[in-house]
C-alpha cells in the first residue's frame, strides 16, 4: 500500500507542474480581465519550440544545459508573442474572447503540428532535462524520492506560486493588473493605461503557458505529439476558477487534478486491468465539472470585468 | 461618399482575406513549399473532378449541420464548443440502436437519425442546465464534456461494441458494419443515370433541409424570436417576460441535436460503422463555419462549402506531392477565426469608420486639388 501511495505521488507531482505553470499564467491573464481560452494553443507552440532548439543542436543526444535553457526561453518568448497576437485581437479590436480563444487554440495546435512534421517529423525525441537531485534532502526516505528528486522545472513551477502571488498582491504592477480586471474605468481615470497593462499581463501569462508546454516536451515526455497537451490548456483555465483566481488555490487545484490523473496511471501500473481505464481517464474532467458547479455557487467572485473588452471612448 | 459604409466594409473584408492569405503564405514559405502550387491544390484541386467534388460535399454535410447547430446556440447567447462530444454521443446512441433494431428498413433509418439527435440533445442540454442552474461557464463545461464523451466512446468501442473480428488483434477498435439497409445511399445509387463520380451520399439534402428549417424556426416563430431575444440581451428579454434560462437550455438541446445528427449522418453515410476519431474535428470546424456564415443558418451553407473545399484541399496536399502536412487546415481555420472576429469589430466600430472616412476624404480632396 505504501508503495502504491509513493508511486502515486511520484507520478502526480511532476504531472501537476505543467498545469500549475499554465494556470498561474492564466491567473494573471484573468486578473487583468482577459479570458484566454487559447492557452492550449500557446502551450502547443511552447512545447514545439522548446523541443526544437535542443533537437536542432543535437538530435536525440544529450546537449549542453544552456541549449536546453535556450529552448525553454524560446518557448516563453514564443508564448509571449502569441499572447500579444491574441491581445491585438481581443484588446485592440475588442473581439469576443471565448471565440477568439478557440481561434488561437486551433491556430497554435495546428501550427505546432505542421511545423513539427516539417522540422522534426516522425517519433523522434530529445534527451531533455533530467531530474535534479537536491543533495542531502533527496536521500531522505520516501519524501526524498517524492519531493526532492524532481525535474528542475518542477521546482521552478512550485517556486512560481509565491512569486506570482507576490507579483499580483505585493507590487504596484499587480495592483494595476487587478484594477484593470475589476474596474478598468476607475483604473483608466487614475491614469493607468488599461490596454497596456492587459497586454503586459497577457504576455506574461502566455509566456508561462509556453513554458508549461516546453516542460511537457523537454522535461516530461521528451517528445512532441499532436496530443501531447491533451486538453491541459483547457483544464488550466478551469483551474483558475477552481482556485478563485489566487495562486495558492490554483496550486491546490493543479495538485488535486494531477493526483486524479496519477491515480489512473498508478492503477494501470499495478495491473487492475479489469476496471475499464477510460473511466479513470475521465475522472479529472468530471472533477472539473463538479468543481465548477460549486465555484459557481460560492461567494468568491472573480475579476468583475473578466472577458469584457474595455474601450475608453464608449459609455457603458 | 454616400456609399462609404459599403466601400469600408468591402475594404476591411478584402484586407482580412489578404492578411489571412499572407500569413498562410509566410508559413508555407517557412515550410519550403511552393506557395502558388499549394494554394492551387487547396483552392482549385477539389473542383478538378466529380469525384473530388463529391468528397467536398461529403465533408460539407456534417459541417453544415454542426454549423447550423452552433448558430442556434450562439444566437441564443451561449457558445457551444461541445459539438465534438455531442456528435460522439449522438452517433453512439444511433450506432447502438442501429445494431440492435429489428424495425423494417424504411422505418429504421429515420428512427436512427432521430435517436442520434436525441443523444446529442441530451449531451448538449447538460452544459445548458449547468449554465442556467449553477452559472457554470459553458466555455469550460462543454470542453470537459467533450473529453468525457470521447473516453466513454472509446470504452464502448473497446468493450461492449467491439467487432469480434478485430478483438484481440492489434487493429483499432471498431464496431461491426451496420446493416446496409441503414446506410445513406450515394447519389449514383439513387439515380443510376448519374455519372459514377457523383459519389456523395444523400445526407447533404438532410443538411440543406435542416438549415432551412432552423432558419424558419429561429426567424419566423415566437419561440425562435424569444431565443434570439435572450441571446441579444438577456436583461431586456427577462424584462419582457421571457424565461431566459429555459430558452438557454432549449437552445443547447437544439444545438446538441444538430451535432448528434451530424455524427449520425457521418456514420450512416461515410463510415458505416462506429470507429474511433470518426468525428473528424467537425465539432470545432463547425464553429468556424458558423462564424464565417455570419451566424445565420442560410449563411452557413456557403461557408460550409468553402471550408469543405479547403479542408479537402489540405488533405489532398500529400498526394499531390506538396510537402505540407494536413494539419495546415487547423492553422487556416484558427487564422480565419482570429481575423473574422477582429474584422467584424472593425466593421461595427463607428469611430474607426469615421476616422477612415475622414482620411479617405482628405486624400481624395488633395488629389482633386492637385
Amino acid at each position: 500500500m505504501l508503495d502504491f501511495i509513493v508511486l502515486f505521488l511520484t507520478v502526480g507531482i511532476p504531472l501537476s507542474s505543467a498545469l500549475l505553470l499554465a494556470a498561474l499564467g492564466e491567473t494573471v491573464n484573468q486578473r487583468s480581465g482577459v479570458f484566454n481560452l487559447g492557452c492550449e494553443g500557446v502551450m502547443s507552440m511552447g512545447a514545439f519550440v522548446g523541443m526544437l532548439i535542443p533537437f536542432m543542436a543535437g538530435g536525440s543526444a544529450q546537449v549542453a544545459w544552456y541549449v536546453n535553457l535556450a529552448g525553454l526561453v524560446a518557448a516563453a518568448v514564443v508564448g509571449a508573442l502569441f499572447g500579444l497576437l491574441f491581445g491585438v485581437v481581443v484588446i485592440r479590436f475588442g473581439a469576443p474572447q471565448g471565440i477568439a480563444g478557440i481561434g488561437l487554440q486551433l491556430f497554435g495546435t495546428g501550427l505546432a503540428g505542421t511545423l513539427y512534421r516539417h522540422f522534426i517529423g516522425g517519433a523522434q525525441g530529445v534527451y531533455g532535462i533530467g531530474a535534479l537531485k537536491i543533495p542531502v534532502l533527496s536521500d531522505l526516505p520516501i519524501v526524498g524520492k517524492m519531493l526532492f528528486s524532481c525535474n528542475p522545472m518542477v521546482y521552478f513551477a512550485f517556486l512560481m506560486v509565491p512569486a506570482v502571488h507576490a507579483l499580483l498582491f505585493k507590487t504596484p504592477w499587480g495592483l494595476r493588473v487587478r484594477a484593470c480586471g475589476t474596474m478598468p474605468r476607475a483604473a483608466d481615470s487614475m491614469g493607468i493605461d488599461v490596454s497596456r497593462t492587459r497586454y503586459q499581463a497577457l504576455a506574461f501569462g502566455s509566456a508561462m503557458a509556453g513554458l508549461a508546454g516546453a516542460y511537457l516536451s523537454v522535461c516530461y515526455a521528451k517528445i512532441f505529439t499532436d496530443s501531447l497537451i491533451g486538453g491541459r490548456g483547457f483544464i488550466a483555465v478551469a483551474l483558475v476558477y477552481f482556485g478563485h483566481w489566487s495562486p495558492v488555490g490554483v496550486m491546490g487545484g493543479a495538485l488535486l487534478f494531477s493526483l486524479a490523473q496519477a491515480l489512473q496511471l498508478a492503477v494501470q501500473a499495478y495491473g487492475f486491468t479489469t476496471f475499464p481505464y477510460e473511466f479513470l481517464v475521465m475522472l479529472p474532467y468530471v472533477l472539473v465539472v463538479v468543481v465548477l458547479i460549486f465555484v459557481g455557487k460560492s461567494k468568491h467572485v472573480g475579476p468583475a470585468m473578466l472577458g469584457k473588452p474595455f474601450n475608453r471612448e464608449m459609455r457603458t | 461618399m454616400k456609399h462609404f459604409k459599403m466601400v469600408y466594409t468591402a475594404g476591411v473584408i478584402a484586407l482580412a482575406v489578404l492578411l489571412t492569405l499572407g500569413v498562410a503564405a509566410m508559413i508555407l514559405c517557412v515550410l519550403g513549399a511552393n506557395v502558388l502550387d499549394t494554394f492551387y491544390v487547396i483552392f482549385c484541386y477539389p473542383f478538378t473532378t466529380l469525384k473530388n467534388l463529391s468528397g467536398v460535399i461529403n465533408i460539407m454535410t456534417p459541417l453544415t449541420i454542426v454549423g447550423v447547430g452552433i448558430c442556434v446556440a450562439y444566437r441564443s447567447g451561449i457558445v457551444n464548443i461541445g459539438g465534438e462530444g455531442q456528435m460522439i454521443m449522438g452517433l453512439l446512441c444511433a450506432v447502438v440502436f442501429a445494431l440492435n433494431t429489428s424495425l423494417p428498413a424504411a422505418a429504421a433509418l429515420p428512427v436512427t437519425l432521430l435517436i442520434g439527435m436525441l443523444g446529442g440533445a441530451i449531451w448538449g442540454a447538460l452544459p445548458g442546465l449547468l449554465r442556467a442552474k449553477f452559472g457554470v461557464s459553458e466555455l469550460l463545461s462543454t470542453v470537459m464534456f467533450n473529453y468525457i464523451a470521447t473516453q466513454f466512446y472509446a470504452y464502448c468501442l473497446r468493450v461492449p461494441l467491439l467487432d469480434p473480428a478485430v478483438a484481440g488483434g492489434s487493429g483499432d477498435p471498431q464496431t461491426v458494419k451496420l446493416n446496409t439497409s441503414l446506410w445513406l445511399p450515394r447519389m449514383n445509387e439513387v439515380v443510376p443515370t448519374l455519372d459514377k463520380g457523383m459519389r456523395f451520399h444523400v445526407g447533404i439534402f438532410i443538411a440543406l433541409a435542416l438549415a432551412v428549417i432552423v432558419f424558419l424556426f429561429m426567424w419566423k416563430t415566437p419561440a425562435g424570436f424569444r431565443m434570439r431575444a435572450a441571446g441579444a440581451s438577456d436583461r431586456a428579454a427577462r424584462y419582457g417576460g421571457i424565461s431566459v434560462s429555459k430558452y438557454l437550455v432549449l437552445a443547447m438541446c437544439i444545438s446538441g441535436a444538430c451535432c448528434g445528427l451530424a455524427g449520425t449522418v457521418e456514420i450512416l453515410g461515410v463510415h458505416h460503422r462506429g470507429l474511433g476519431s470518426c468525428t473528424g474535428g467537425y465539432g470545432f470546424s463547425g464553429i468556424v463555419v458558423a462564424l464565417f456564415g455570419g451566424l445565420h443558418p442560410l449563411g452557413v451553407i456557403p461557408a460550409a462549402f468553402f471550408f469543405a473545399v479547403i479542408s479537402y484541399g489540405c488533405s489532398a496536399l500529400q498526394i499531390n506531392k506538396i510537402p505540407v502536412p494536413s494539419n495546415m487546415i487547423d492553422v487556416l481555420q484558427g487564422l480565419v477565426i482570429l481575423v473574422i472576429v477582429a474584422a467584424k469589430l472593425i466593421i461595427a466600430n463607428p469611430y474607426l469608420m469615421d476616422r477612415a472616412q475622414r482620411r479617405v476624404t482628405k486624400l481624395l480632396g488633395r488629389k482633386e486639388g492637385a
